[in-house]
């Protein structure tokens, strides 16, 4: 009996990733090598996106002409006995090491890092998404050899796919006893973008002989501004690096938003929550100025158009969709203001006589009945939005702005209220703000829930609730867009031992 | 046309004798068909088969030079019955389709076939689409053929055993007057491999030869008292008639081993499977040399007695490896060995799932267990992949971390919007029952759009929902593909709903093609296909039927207009069916046509614009509604880059081809007006551009009042 025995190679990809490519590059390279190929796969309907497995056995073909036979190749893969796992993707990788196809013994694993989010990671109301980091550590631990890193940017920077990627990772790494030549032959056969994938191949390849996992992007870069320099001294002296950094973050924000004077009103607004006692790491501060930054810069149609079409915005553009100096971009924005918006738009005495029942209001509400698609690179379009943006300063006098100060004095004074009686209880509290966002019923659903979740804490009295509870309930806040899970969740909380005696 | 081109497969059908194919296993079963000498090819699409029909679709060439008659079927059924040419003639002929339901579609015809009996040679080719990677219900088709007397093969999953199967399986149709099952499973369909191919075959007797001269013969219509008759022949003419045929060519093989008190009984599919577990506990090697005998059943159905006693006579167990439920084999061979008095010891199931596929995992296991019990001797499996800590510990990490990823509609799939219209209705009308039908739309069954709460098989959409009819109800809704409409919906499901009055909704997603199976044809479709007739519309045929109110919205992608007319179906007061044929072409179809045509005239220098579509990070509030009223693959999430938020903001992917969903769900359900479309002009005029740096001066201009330079601090890009 002979003991030669087949390498093992398993594909993890999504369909339409092009994991049937890279399986024909790897027979054709395979075969180049004087090796028998076999690979088989279940495409079905899991070429529409879903995750699917191809398989391949590679033999020694001398081997077999030694014995005057063809060896009986395997069509699927059993685990512990994988020697290379391919994945396109970092939960694709996890997801071979949960199917035991990864084994620290044998398996050498070549995964891109990069994520594609799963439906549900990505339907989630909130932070849906799964815990990279652990995934890595998991294709870390589980592989004998593991060669990782973000294979999608490198496909992109060089207009090819992953899969060329993938191959150059493969052969970079030494994962399969053939040559770089039988590789690029492999590429060159299939006849079909040879010279992107060739390039982007061959970045793959020295890119898995040197690094194992490429470090990420850091963190974003705060830049300067003279002109706050003022405020930015005080805050300075604030307790906790984190509240720095985000009160900081807040003062450009409410300056970018609408002027110095509102950057000065955002400070003021903090002050009762400096030196505050039982804060002394500054994470409530930290907390009620990133909400309170958030809340104060709200999306009105003033700041969307303004937004809409800045410079800035429109170079970010440009990079975003890759036009080429010799391209006309052209750029319609989606937009459907209501006559809530117009209304929150205009002074607040008139806005408030436009909400009410009356001709005016049932024309407007006709005539807003539709969304508007705004070409931004048109003159007639980029007017339109600038003279909107105009409007900004005469924001202070608008509804919205009235409206949105009542919530936030109200909101600031519950979380000072809630400090008193515990630092984490009031960091819940002050957290719950942002259960409010979006636009539209979005934003009006968030309101509710925020009074919802609120009035339930003052009922049973603050002192009866735990910073979990509201967790739990922001949790639930989060689950679903009608509220049901909230409700759930606020029927379930702990009993009124008074009231049960009544 | 379907999906990809196979012309390159095509060219390898014309291999000469003696020349090597190199190509998936279906391909071989085409190329051997030809090598057969075959007269007509039928068949209805399906994973794993689809490669079979869309190869014979591009290769029109060859088949008119061998005179050979290619019918893409309108179902399993037609397939079927198109078996009927080789009943009363020398005619061979081949039909395939997927089981088992095309089997069950098909079953009609089948019976009949069988009890009527052929004389020239009948092959079907069906796909087994069952275990991982399987996209229906999960059950046999080895019943079928026990019912009907049909033999069954189940050849070993390489090419020249897999091609043999094909030729042989015509003789033995012949040799026995029987129609030949061919049983292939999916990763059998789509192996890679080589054989040595024999030159194509013109067919010795010619459709023309049948046509020409008619033959009928009472005895074989089934009809009594000729049906009487037939049975009879079966058991005692057919039967033999295949037994000896079987036995004298030595289908099924016997693989000697030094361990002979033990045996494998394996269906020839599964042999492979089997190789490598006995290979990994050291009892076989690469090239098939096993220490443990072993009987591979290349026919499953019939069983040769002889065989099975011969094979178990001198031993004292052995295993029976057979996949799937219930276990027909085991039962038999139990039956063969009392009935011989043969002592040995019969497992199957007893040491092997009964239900599920045998992965190499549950064979290693099986086998492990069958040894345990009768050879405890042999040594224990080699300690191979010992109890690793760290692989438990990452297998603690990652499974927390990991969710299914079922698939789902393309990106600008055109039925998406047509889920997301339903979506927006259900908030305005409540919730509706929805009948679904097999196809791509069955995916709304899954997140994001969570609709639809039954299937009942291809074109029976309208009728799973015929008993939900409640006078002044509300209306249940059924969907239904233009596949499953042409394939026999229009008759159960619209027909059945007219003749009953039904108040139901039918939705009739009419993409051009019979998307979910490879993009073939169909009545309906848009193509311009030289050997079909198509262009026949839906509506005409919904109209010719009785239905009168019928709606036809020819974009999809216009959610305002969907939306209403569902709204309108759902409460129009008029009385019977009501019909929307919701037209927009398959997204996967569409690109693989239009992308390579726009790259070609980008590099002709020709105007050319490209829409993608994209959103402000900056007004993204992170709310993720637009996904889950859409669920595109390229709408997807990314961390945010404002240090003031947490939540990951939404973003488009360059893979989005502009259908322009997201936008028109932005607009229909007033979501956010982070939505833009950025249309790229390639190869813009001299006037264009002229015009663009003009226009882009003032814009210039007018930002820089709007933003003056020292005015903002951070810019959140």
């Amino acid at each position: 009996m002979t003991e030669v025995r087949p390498i093992t190679v398993a594909i993890l990809a999504m369909g339409g990733e092009g994991g049937g490519v890279l399986a024909d590059w790897l027979v054709h390279a395979g075969e180049h090598a004087d090796y028998v190929a076999q690979t088989t796969s279940v495409p079905g309907v899991a070429q529409r996106t879903g995750a699917t497995i191809y398989y391949l056995e590679l033999f020694p073909r001398e081997a077999a002409r030694r014995a005057g036979k063809a060896p009986v190749l395997a069509l699927m893969p059993v685990p512990g006995d994988t020697d290379l796992v391919i994945a396109s993707e970092l939960m694709e990788a996890g997801r071979a090491i949960q199917r035991g196809l990864v084994t620290p013994g044998r398996t050498t694993l070549v995964a891109s890092t990069h994520r594609v989010y799963s439906m549900q990671e990505k339907t989630a109301l909130a932070d849906g998404r799964v815990d990279a980091e652990a995934l890595l550590q998991g294709c870390r631990l589980a592989a004998r050899r593991f060669i990782g890193f973000d294979m999608i940017a490198l496909a992109e920077k060089n207009h090819s796919v992953i899969s060329a990627v993938l191959l150059g990772a493969i052969a970079g790494a030494n994962a399969l006893p053939f040559a770089r030549a039988d590789f690029e032959d492999a590429i060159r056969a299939s006849d079909v973008s040879v010279e992107t994938s060739l390039a982007a191949f061959a970045e793959s390849f020295a890119a898995a002989q040197g690094t194992s996992v490429e470090s990420r992007p850091s963190a974003r870069q705060q830049r300067e501004s003279a002109a706050l320099a003022a405020l930015r001294a005080r805050v300075r002296e604030l307790p906790g690096e984190d509240a720095r950094a985000i009160v900081l973050a807040g003062l450009d924000r409410a300056w970018d938003y609408q002027d110095a004077a509102y950057a000065e009103d955002y400070f003021q607004r903090l002050t009762p929550f400096i030196g505050l006692a039982g804060n002394d790491s500054g994470e409530l501060l930290a907390e009620v100025a990133r909400q309170l930054a958030l809340g104060m810069t709200y999306e009105d149609t003033i700041r969307v158009a303004e937004l809409k079409i800045r410079g800035s915005r429109f170079e970010r553009v440009r990079r975003e969709v890759r036009v080429r100096p010799d391209q006309i971009l052209k750029i319609a924005e989606f937009m459907h203001p209501r006559i809530e918006e117009i209304a929150d738009t205009l002074p607040a005495a008139l806005g408030r006589w436009l909400m009410r029942p009356h001709w005016v209001n049932a024309l407007v509400r006709r005539l807003t009945a539709r969304g508007r698609v705004v070409t931004t690179t048109s003159l007639p379009g980029f007017l339109q939005l600038y003279a909107v943006a105009s409007l900004k300063r005469w924001r202070r006098g608008t509804l919205r702005f009235h409206n949105e100060t009542t919530f936030l004095d109200t909101w600031l004074a519950t979380v000072l209220e809630a400090a008193h009686v515990d630092a984490g209880l009031a960091l819940r509290v002050a957290g719950l703000r942002n259960v409010v966002k979006g636009y539209g019923e979005t934003h009006e659903r968030g309101l509710a829930k925020y009074a919802t979740i609120l009035a339930a804490m003052r009922e049973n009295g603050w002192r009866r609730h735990s910073g979990a509870e509201i967790d739990r309930l922001i949790e639930a806040a989060n689950a679903d867009e009608s509220g049901a899970a909230l409700d759930t969740a606020i029927a379930t909380l702990t009993p009124e031992p008074v009231r049960a005696a009544s | 046309m379907a999906e990809r081109s196979f012309k390159k497969e095509v060219e390898s059908l014309r291999l000469k004798a003696g020349d090597e194919f190199r190509g998936e296993a279906i391909l071989a079963v085409t190329k051997a068909l030809l090598q057969s000498g075959v007269n007509y090819v039928a068949g209805y699409q399906g994973a794993p088969i689809s490669h079979l029909i869309d190869v014979l679709s591009d290769a029109s060439d060859i088949l008119d030079e061998l005179g050979i008659r290619f019918e893409m079927s309108a179902n399993e059924a037609t397939a079927a019955a198109t078996l009927a040419a080789s009943v009363n003639y020398p005619l061979r002929g081949a039909v395939t389709f997927k089981t088992p339901v095309g089997a069950n579609v098909a079953s009609d015809a089948l019976a009949n076939l069988s009890s009527a009996g052929v004389t020239g040679g009948a092959l079907i080719i069906v796909g087994e689409d069952y275990g991982e990677g399987s996209s229906i219900m999960q059950e046999r088709t080895h019943p079928f053929a026990m019912k009907s007397q049909i033999w069954l093969l189940d050849p070993r999953p390489n090419l020249p055993s897999i091609v043999a199967a094909v030729e042989k399986g015509f003789e033995l149709s012949e040799a026995s007057n029987t129609p030949v099952m061919l049983e292939l499973r999916i990763r059998a369909c789509h192996v890679y491999g080589s054989f040595t191919v024999k030159d194509n075959r013109r067919p010795s007797f010619s459709l023309r030869e049948a046509v020409d001269a008619p033959r009928r013969d009472v005895g074989r219509i089934a009809l009594p008292p000729a049906t009487y008759a037939q049975e009879r022949h079966k058991i005692e003419q057919r039967w033999p008639a295949a037994i000896r045929f079987i036995e004298d060519n030595k289908l099924n093989e016997f693989f000697a081993g030094d361990i002979a008190d033990i045996g494998l009984i394996v269906q020839g599919g599964l042999y492979n499977t089997v190789l490598r577990a006995l290979q990994l506990r050291g009892l076989a090697d690469a090239f098939g040399e096993s220490r443990v005998p072993i009987y591979c059943l290349n026919v499953t159905y019939p069983l040769i007695d002889s065989e099975v006693v011969r094979f178990c006579a001198d031993k004292k167990a052995v295993l029976i490896v057979e996949e799937g439920q219930p276990e027909f084999i085991e039962q038999a061979i139990n039956t063969i060995l009392r009935r011989a008095n043969v002592a040995a010891r019969c497992e199957g199931k007893g040491m092997l799932p009964m239900a599920g596929e045998y992965t190499g995992a549950v064979m290693v296991e099986g086998l492990s267990k069958f040894l345990a019990v009768h050879r405890p001797d042999l040594a224990p499996a080699p300690a191979a992949a010992a109890v690793n800590d760290n692989l438990a510990k990452a297998v603690a990490l990652v499974a927390p971390n990991i969710h299914g990823r079922p698939p789902s509609f393309c990106t600008g799939c055109p039925e998406r919007p047509i889920f997301a219209a339903m979506k927006l209705v259900e908030r305005e009308l409540g919730t509706h029952h929805v009948s679904c039908d097999i196809g791509c739309h069955l995916f709304s069954i899954l997140p994001p759009f969570n609709i639809g709460s039954t299937t009942m098989g291809y074109g029976l959409g309208g009728a799973g929902a015929a008993a939900l009819n409640v006078k002044d109800g509300k209306r249940a809704i059924a969907v239904i593909g233009d596949g499953g409409f042409w394939h026999n919906g229009l008759v159960s499901s619209i027909g059945n709903s007219v003749f009953n009055k039904s108040d139901n909704v039918h939705i009739i997603i009419d993409n051009g093609y019979a998307a979910a199976t490879g993009g073939q044809d169909v009545l309906s479709s848009n193509a311009d296909n030289p050997s079909r007739s198509t262009r026949h519309p839906i509506e005409r045929a919904v109209r010719g039927l009785g239905v009168d109110w019928v709606r036809t919205i020819n974009r999809t992608y216009d959610l305002a207009r969907m939306r209403d007319a569902l709204k309108e179906a759902l409460t129009t007061r008029v009385r019977g069916p009501k019909v929307i044929v919701a037209r927009s072409e398959c997204m996967l179809n569409r690109q693989r046509r239009e992308k390579p045509l726009f790259a070609k005239s980008v590099r002709e220098g020709r105007r050319m614009v490209r829409d993608r579509f994209g959103v402000d990070h900056d007004t993204c509030t992170g709310d993720h509604s637009c996904i889950r009223l859409s669920g595109c693959p390229s709408l997807t999430v990314a961390p945010n880059p404002d240090p003031l938020r947490r939540e990951p903001v939404t973003k488009v992917i360059d893979s989005c081809v502009g259908c322009g969903l997201c936008g028109e769900v932005a607009h229909a359900a007033v979501l956010c007006p982070s939505f833009y479309r950025a249309s790229i002009v390639h190869n813009p005029s001299r006037w264009e551009r002229f015009r663009d740096r003009l226009r882009g001066a003032v814009i210039a201009f007018l930002q820089q009042r709007l933003e003056p330079a020292s005015a903002a601090g951070a810019r959140h890009d």
